[in-house]
């Protein structure tokens, strides 16, 4: 595991580059032939509006797994997150037109920890919603 | 109706094996955008210290979930599966999931609450090598709505 951010380099507070991640109905079928997830909400509009919700929205499961991308791209290795929990607060609504949705996320380390370990907790949102609550990565840097 | 607590605590037997491929992990890579070659190419990953490529942070939920499906699906334990949301994830990797893993997952109940008519179900699935060593823990949060008055 070769973390590319030592740990004596960063400080309480220290801001990771935030990313922005597009999402549009073709993001969400790629995702669920890859995760094997083939809810209908995540594909079909009809189904969606159906059992009350606005529109198509994205899996929470590639919420989380873009948010982390801040966070690994940071480290270099994605092998040094320790530890990664979300809350799934709000949907990100995903229109069938060209543009879709965004989600931005930002990060900053909260607190420095033990064995060369910070927590950093990430903030996503989403068509100015928060999407993703108390949600935070443990990374090991070097 | 609320669910039975005496199912907290409870353990289902392990998963068969689940066999990371290369090719999976590519897929899932490409699905939510990641171009990090630790992903997808043998040679960056081994620059890093890891024996063959490994997988996206999150991954594991696909094998972890299907387990879970034991609990969801549980006839005895009656969850209305079509009135579940995710509530929360969380992980803690022991170390990161690699191509040519072969995973079982054995998932436990943790809690079951109930809060204004929602049942709401804490499954911790533990997820382990084919030598038996530990890989990652996975805690997911299920929320059943309250069914709607007929």
């Amino acid at each position: 595991m070769t973390a590319k951010i030592a740990y004596d380099d960063v400080e309480i507070g220290t801001e990771l580059p935030a990313q922005t991640f597009p999402v549009t109905r073709a993001t969400l079928v790629r995702y669920a032939g890859a995760s094997g997830d083939f809810n209908p909400i995540h594909w079909n509009e009809k189904f969606a509006k159906e059992v009350g919700l606005p529109d198509v929205i994205a899996h929470g499961m590639f919420t989380m797994a873009e948010a982390i991308r801040v966070v690994t791209d940071w480290t270099g290795d994605p092998g040094a997150v320790v530890e990664y929990g979300v809350r799934f607060t709000k949907p990100v609504v995903v229109p069938n037109d060209d543009k879709g949705a965004q989600i931005e996320v930002s990060g900053k380390v909260a607190a420095k920890l033990d064995d060369n370990t910070v927590r950093v907790d990430l903030t996503a949102t989403s068509g100015g919603q928060k999407v993703l609550g108390m949600s935070r990565a443990v990374v090991r840097l070097a | 109706m609320a669910l039975d607590q005496s199912f907290v605590g409870r353990t289902y037997p392990p998963t068969a094996p689940y066999e990371v491929g290369r090719e999976k992990i590519r897929e899932f890579a490409e699905a939510v955008g990641e171009a990090n070659p630790v992903y997808t190419d043998p040679e960056a990953a081994k620059a890093l210290g890891h024996s063959d490529v490994i997988a996206p942070p999150t991954f594991v939920f696909s094998i972890t979930f299907r387990a879970a499906g034991q609990v969801v699906e549980d006839p005895q334990l009656g969850l209305d599966y079509s009135r579940v949301v995710h509530g929360d994830q969380k992980f803690a990797y022991n170390r990161p999931v690699r191509a040519g893993d072969r995973l079982t997952v054995t998932s436990t109940i943790e809690a079951i609450k109930s809060m204004a008519g929602n049942d709401i179900l804490d499954i911790r699935g533990e997820v382990y090598d084919e030598a038996g060593e530990h890989v990652v823990t996975a805690w997911t949060k299920l929320v059943a709505r309250a069914a709607e008055e007929a």
